[in-house]
């Protein structure tokens, strides 16, 4: 067993670790945050994205240990109090999510694309950028729309 | 109307918990205590079993139980069931093998459950599961439709001679040959519809827990109907009796059908729980979805129209091996009959109809709903023939639509596939959809595209389906072991708020803010005072739970009722409070008023004087709580016409879809926003299994389509956005008015996408998925 300690949402968490636990392992069932998801074995769903020391990261798809002394985000750590993130705000004002099991992977990849392609998206960019993340209930229209007008507010 | 009643477009209720990560999703769930479940799977599509050697794997680390199909049968469990008989054509039930949850001496499918490995940690069982060691002879596979049931085959089930389950006629075969002798024009296709994996993005998992003291177990569920599923674990399973077994399914991470039906996996954590008198919990992986979540589709067809001079169709004669899969699914039987074969009219007024469809085992997981379940085969099947039949009558495919539909003041409409649509406007529909989509504009956008080296193509697909399931009787009549009414209870509480208990399922409908907008429009409560709940057995009267776009044509109907109950009692208690008749007694917006006076209580102070009745109508029960069921007229009949513009690029296949126009009736739209992205989703769904997603397996039975990485499944630059419009009629069979929308788009989007793609190549049929390879090929076999 392998110890490792990173910050988590702003907060440091540590807990004993077999080599082989992945990231989101680490997140689910040690810490307990289980907004991040798993939907596949491939790295290919995207319901598992986390932000480490800023990057987007498929964390089904990171061992725990490589995330040692990192700054970790999960969707848990976007809202303060009670009021949401713009991008989370944003997929609720345009019908973004169904049975929102994606959604937490998709905000946090729509947080990375502001990161990386500012505020002013257009739909092409913005399909072009959500191709690692898989929805089956929205069809992907309102998602496009919930990014567009996130990263629109978060420039506001 | 109520601020946030009927016909707005509220922000939904559930949102929030899902966006800041605080769903509870079954995987979310922990119990002290728990352990950890691994299935051992078939790796091989057809063996008999020579013995099953647990030895080394109960000896590993960790390990708590490992159990087999002997041990389930010892303990007097069941075997899984079908829901539905089907009767053939020689007059018996159709021919329904065992289906033991773990295998007993034979394996039918890769992936067919073996035994299950129970541990302390996830990796302890995974490493032990590779420790059982079973010894299998291997037999030849049986695996394509076409030929299943050819003589010769392989023989999976004993029971099933020829590896026929069913062969089930529809209609008058000699009028129907009659109409094609003396028909001007006979128009004919052969067709596969493709076998999809559903896909809902949550896995299936199982949480079993047992309480010896009260010998209660729990069983958290990804369901999309925890009622049926106690009913069936209960009554046929002989899991506990069903007082005893409570099911909780929370937050469900999409369902699309995959999570109706009652799995092996389910029933054995269930049973498993009490054995080791543990908690177990199950998650599938990705993969284990894709071998073991109950397929869709996979049909092999061959197709008929009768014409006469004008292009009206005079009769129609369809031939279908459904592939079934090694074994019944709960409601495998129902879903390429009643399903399928009731649609064959589609919008038309074909008079003369007659099918014939053989249920065939092979050699692969089982096949039942999935999104639509039957109505997409049905409609792919028609639209195509129908664009067919136009190319050979020289016809535009939307004029050859025009001259064969039923007329709007036709309805109710007898089919003679036995169901009777409610209502209907297929031309308004059509003509609005051809608008949105700039129809007319056509030529110039292909001439364009042309001059590019392009190919444009515009095609067209009018659909009907039947949802809102299903009028008991009816379906009783036809062979399904259960009833489909819908329940609902109402219940204020003494401070005002009310809870709103149904037996339907949310797993991404939204039913938590339609179903309050509902309850808000009838008894004018603030929305943010009304609570929706389902998904426990234990919180929950009963239901049938969501699927068949059932929940609010049923459920919804069900909770109006209960409503009115609510009013009924409320004039009575308001009535006493005021000193006024009953009958002086009006209702609306939230008072109860006395006629022609301004002496008015709030249904908040009904609602308190019925909990604290110090002064109460004499005789009058205590408490302002109502329940009600709902048993539906007749099916519900979505219908619409979706127009599909593709450019295609002759030199490497690939389309694009560049416009795409819906235009559907689905009666009255209670929540416009929600209803929208049901048709965007569903819409993608059958752009999926038109362009991307076919499920493949070998010739020896492997599947190799079993990840995202070999199964393609669309992603966000593979769709364009969406021109969605309505042209809504008034069911009346329906007391709230509305119809089921959430597989419409489903169904109406294969033949939409197909018919363009054809369009735009000139050729008569592609099959589906039109991948680039397929397309490109099409494209040089038409130059």
């Amino acid at each position: 067993m392998l110890t490792v300690t990173m910050n988590v949402n702003g907060k440091p968490a540590s807990a004993e670790v077999e080599a082989r636990t992945l990231l989101v392992e680490f997140l689910r069932e040690k810490l307990r945050l289980t907004g991040t998801h798993v939907g596949c074995d491939t790295s290919q769903c995207g319901a598992c994205v986390v932000h480490v020391d800023g990057m987007s990261v498929k964390s089904c798809t990171m061992l725990a240990v490589m995330a040692d002394g990192k700054e970790v985000v999960t969707i848990e750590g976007l809202a303060s109090d009670s009021k949401l993130h713009p991008m989370q705000q944003a997929f609720m004002d345009n019908h973004g999510l169904q049975c929102g099991f994606c959604t937490p992977g998709m905000v946090m990849t729509a947080l990375d694309i502001v990161n990386r392609r500012g505020n002013d998206l257009d739909e092409a960019t913005v399909r072009k950028e959500l191709e690692g993340n898989i929805c089956r209930c929205t069809g992907y229209h309102n998602i496009v729309k919930s990014v567009q007008a996130g990263a629109k507010a978060m420039g506001d | 109307m109520a601020e946030n009643g009927i016909g707005v477009s509220v922000l939904r209720k559930e949102d929030r918990r899902f966006l800041i990560g605080k769903g509870t999703y079954t995987d979310d769930i922990n119990i002290a205590g728990q352990t950890y479940a691994i299935f051992v799977r078939s790796p091989h599509a057809h063996a008999t079993i020579n013995s099953i050697d647990t030895a080394a794997a109960a000896a590993a680390a960790g390990v708590v139980a490992v159990l087999t199909g002997d041990d389930l049968a010892a303990d007097g469990i069941a075997p899984l069931i079908c829901g539905v008989t089907i009767t053939s054509d020689d007059g018996e039930p159709h021919r329904a093998p065992a289906h033991p949850a773990l295998a007993q001496a034979k394996v039918n499918y890769v992936g067919d459950h073996v035994a299950i490995v129970i541990a302390e940690t996830l990796a302890q069982a995974k490493d032990a599961a590779e420790l059982v060691d079973v010894d299998y002879s291997i037999l030849t596979a049986v695996v394509d439709t076409a030929t299943a049931a050819d003589d010769g085959q392989p023989q999976i089930h004993e029971e099933a001679p020829n590896n026929i389950c069913f062969n089930w006629p529809l209609g008058d075969k000699a009028a129907v040959e009659a109409a094609f002798d003396s028909a001007h024009k006979i128009s004919k296709l052969e067709l596969v519809n493709n076998r999809m994996v559903t896909n809902p993005m949550e896995p299936r998992a199982a949480l079993g827990e047992y309480n010896s003291g009260t010998e209660e177990i729990t069983l958290h569920l990804t369901t999309q109907n925890p009622h049926l599923h106690r009913l069936v674990l209960s009554a046929f399973n002989q899991l506990a009796p069903e007082h005893k077994l409570r099911v909780v399914s929370p937050d469900v991470g999409g369902g699309f059908g995959a999570k109706i039906f009652i799995y092996a996996e389910e029933l054995v954590v269930g049973w498993a729980c009490r054995k080791v008198n543990r908690p177990v919990k199950w998650t599938a992986d990705r993969t284990e979805a894709f071998l073991a979540d109950a397929h869709g589709r996979d049909h092999v067809t061959s197709a008929e129209m009768a014409l006469d001079e004008d292009g009206k169709f005079l009769a129609m004669r369809v031939m279908t091996k459904a592939n079934l899969g090694a074994y019944i699914s709960t409601f495998g039987t129902m879903v390429p009959t009643y399903l399928y074969a009731f649609l064959f009219a589609g919008q038309y007024t074909t008079p003369l109809i007659y099918s014939e469809v053989k249920g065939v085992f092979t050699n692969t997981a089982p096949v039942d709903a999935s999104r639509g379940a039957g109505r997409p085969e049905a409609t792919f099947m028609l639209e195509r023939l129908v664009d067919v039949a136009a190319a050979d009558m020289g016809l535009d495919p939307a004029e050859i639509r025009r001259r064969n539909f039923i007329p709007a003041d036709a309805f109710p409409y007898q089919t003679p596939v036995v169901q009777c649509y409610d209502s209907g406007d297929y031309q308004t529909a059509l003509e609005k959809a051809l608008a949105l989509a700039d129809y007319e504009g056509f030529p110039a956008r292909a001439e364009a595209a042309k001059s590019r080296g392009m190919r444009r193509g515009i095609g067209i697909s009018s659909y009907v389906e039947a949802c809102g399931i299903a009028p008991s009787a009816v379906v009783g009549a036809l062979g399904a072991g259960i009833g489909l009414w819908e329940s609902a209870q109402v219940r204020f509480n003494p401070t005002g708020n009310v809870q709103v208990f149904t037996g339907t399922h949310s797993h991404g409908q939204g039913h938590e803010t339609t179903f309050a907008q509902l309850v808000c429009e009838q008894l004018g409560v603030p929305i943010e005072n009304i609570e929706v709940v389902h998904g426990d057995t234990a919180k929950v009267q009963f239901g049938m739970g969501t699927y068949g776009s059932r929940s609010l044509a049923v459920g919804g109907v069900a909770i109006a009722k209960a409503c009115e109950k609510l009013i009924a009692k409320g004039k009575k208690i308001a009535a006493h409070a005021l000193e006024a008749a009953e009958g002086d007694i009006e209702f609306a917006d939230g008072n109860f008023t006395v006629t022609g006076t301004d002496k008015a209580m709030s249904i908040a102070e009904v609602a308190f004087n019925a909990y604290v009745p110090h002064n109460y109508p004499e005789g009058l029960e205590p408490g302002f709580d109502e329940n009600a069921f709902f048993d539906p007229l007749n099916f519900s009949f979505p219908a619409g016409t979706h127009i599909c513009e593709v450019e295609v690029d002759p030199e490497t296949g690939v389309v694009e879809i560049v416009k795409y126009s819906a235009v559907d009736d689905f009666g009255k739209l209670i929540n416009p926003m929600i209803v929208e992205g049901q048709v965007h989703g569903g819409i993608v769904h059958g752009i999926g299994q038109a362009l991307l997603e076919g499920c493949h397996y070998d010739s020896e039975g492997q599947l190799i389509t079993a990840s995202y990485m070999d199964y393609a499944m669309p992603r966000a630059d593979n769709v364009p956005s969406f021109d969605i419009d309505y042209a809504p009629t008034d069911p009346p069979d329906n007391p709230l008015g509305v119809k089921g929308c959430g597989e419409a788009g489903a169904i109406g989007a294969p033949p939409a996408v197909i018919n363009a793609i054809t369009n735009a190549l000139g050729v008569k049929h592609i099959d589906m998925p039109a991948t680039p390879e397929t397309v490109w090929r099409a494209a040089q076999d038409a130059a």
